[in-house]
């Protein structure tokens, strides 16, 4: 679905990567690796080389707003610009579903300001989700939750890779791959490599 | 003109300056710390005045439209500069000095040739005596418009980054995402005019007006010329400020609809 090659920016790559839809990728790695800057570039927020194309059309014909509206990248540190919730949706009245199932009913009325961490996380994840991108690129975005809230998230990816979204996902939590069915990816000093077995034992 | 223009003397002014000084001795008395710059400022004040008076005598006497020129790009170049010195961040590159002082120009010299040319029509065109006061209000108007809009617009960015790269990652145009700061700083570069606009008459007598009356003009007649060169600092204002606001968003943002805050500098607090 979504095909990645020779990706280069000034700190990473090149990297090349194929997502299929309805799959799973996990990208781990020590801080600093550049795992971030690599979904930035893939959401085309940096700078970067590339040929990349979604369903075999080229990024170049996509504009920048109608890529990243299909390519969605979510950022492990999320970015509120209004002063309530549903001021960040088109229309959070046709999220109640998602919001309930990740324990967020009533959330439209809260104040940024008052979230707690896991919060924003959780509703950056859906505003992302309210566009109906076909790849999902996701930074840690389970970094900040309980096991439960966990358990719910990763419940909600499965169903959206179901609809046959493709999602890349950059996490530390190491059974989160396994749960989500997905492929393992070691990322160190801005080069991808396939995780070794011995990694996915442990 | 009734004639009753009373010329002052030196020594008229030198009696003037006693409240500075009673000023500059009460602050030594209540070490206050401000005598020195109080009498700097007043000294610089003196100097700047007596030399432009000078200049300008000279000016209006040769009436020649190259010696016009040469004191409009004096003029101009001063403000440039007091609008970079004026942003706590600014573009990097020749865009820092350039947008501010291009839009600023551009604007003001705009307005002040439509006055000229299609109101004012003194003869020749070029009058220094109408041209340069007039350029130098249009121009000092639109550079506290220009040099707020930027500040404001690039401390905005500065600190609203998350905010705007979340609106570009759901799909939004840059314009659309940072239409909050550009809307900030235009409401920014708009404020002082707009006060002095609401204030003028009843809070504060403009000194163009001020200075008409009390050089004898009729006052119906100095405020008909106070009117227009309010029309004129608004209007020209305006156009800065927008000028440069967009200029500085169009150069922030790239064809992409990146933010790109790698073109601006850093600030001081």
């Amino acid at each position: 679905m979504l095909t990645i090659e020779n990706l280069r920016t000034p700190l990473v790559g090149p990297i090349s990567l194929t997502l299929e839809a309805g799959s799973c990728t996990a990208i781990s790695g020590p801080s600093g690796a550049g795992k971030s800057l690599f979904l930035r570039a893939v959401a085309d927020l940096d700078e970067n080389s590339a040929d990349i194309s979604l369903e075999g059309a080229n990024r170049d014909r996509f504009s920048a707003p109608a890529w990243r509206a299909n390519v969605a990248y979510v950022p492990a540190e999320s970015g509120w610009w209004g002063d309530r919730v549903e001021d960040h949706f088109q229309n959070i009245l046709g999220q109640e579903t998602r919001l309930a199932a990740l324990g967020l009913t009533g959330a439209a009325d809260w104040q940024v300001s008052r979230l707690s961490s896991g919060e924003r996380q959780r509703l950056a994840l859906l505003r992302a989700l309210e566009h109906t991108p076909r790849v999902l690129l996701l930074d840690e975005p389970t970094a900040a939750l309980d096991p439960d809230s966990v358990g719910r998230v990763e419940d909600l990816l499965k169903l959206e890779m179901n609809e046959g979204r493709a999602v890349l996902i950059v996490t530390h939590d190491p059974g989160q791959p396994q749960r989500l069915g997905g492929r393992r990816f070691t990322m160190a000093a801005g080069k991808l490599s396939p995780a070794s077995t011995d990694q996915m034992v442990r | 003109m009734s004639g009753t223009y009373h010329v002052l003397s030196y020594w008229d002014l030198v009696f003037a300056s006693v409240f500075l000084l009673l000023n500059a001795v009460l602050s030594l008395a209540l070490d206050l710390g401000l005598t020195r710059t109080l009498i700097i400022s007043a000294i610089r004040m003196c100097v700047q005045l007596i030399l432009v008076g000078l200049v300008l005598k000279a000016i209006f006497f040769s009436g020649s439209l190259l010696w016009t020129l040469v004191a409009a790009a004096v003029m101009s170049a001063f403000a440039g500069r007091e609008i970079h010195a004026r942003q706590n961040r600014r573009l990097k590159g020749v865009w820092g000095p350039g947008l501010g002082a291009g839009t600023m120009l551009l604007s003001a010299a705009l307005v002040s040739a439509y006055a000229l040319a299609a109101l004012v029509r003194p003869v020749p065109v070029w009058e220094p005596q109408y041209a340069l006061p007039l350029f130098g209000m249009v121009l000092g108007s639109t550079m506290t418009g220009v040099s707020l809009g930027l500040d404001t617009l690039h401390t905005a960015l500065a600190n609203g980054k998350p905010g705007v790269e979340a609106q570009l990652l759901l799909g939004r145009t840059r314009w659309q995402a940072t239409r909050p700061f550009a809307r900030q700083a235009l409401r920014a570069g708009f404020t002082p005019i707009i006060n002095s606009m609401a204030a003028t008459g009843v809070v504060s007598m403009p000194g163009m007006m001020t200075g008409q009356i009390l050089s004898g003009v009729d006052p119906q007649n100095a405020v008909k010329y106070q009117l227009l060169i309010m029309f004129l600092l608004g209007g020209a204002t305006g156009l800065g400020v927008l000028g440069a606001t967009f200029g500085s968003l169009w150069r922030l943002t790239d064809a992409r609809h990146r933010l790109r805050l790698d073109r601006l500098g850093g600030g001081h607090s």
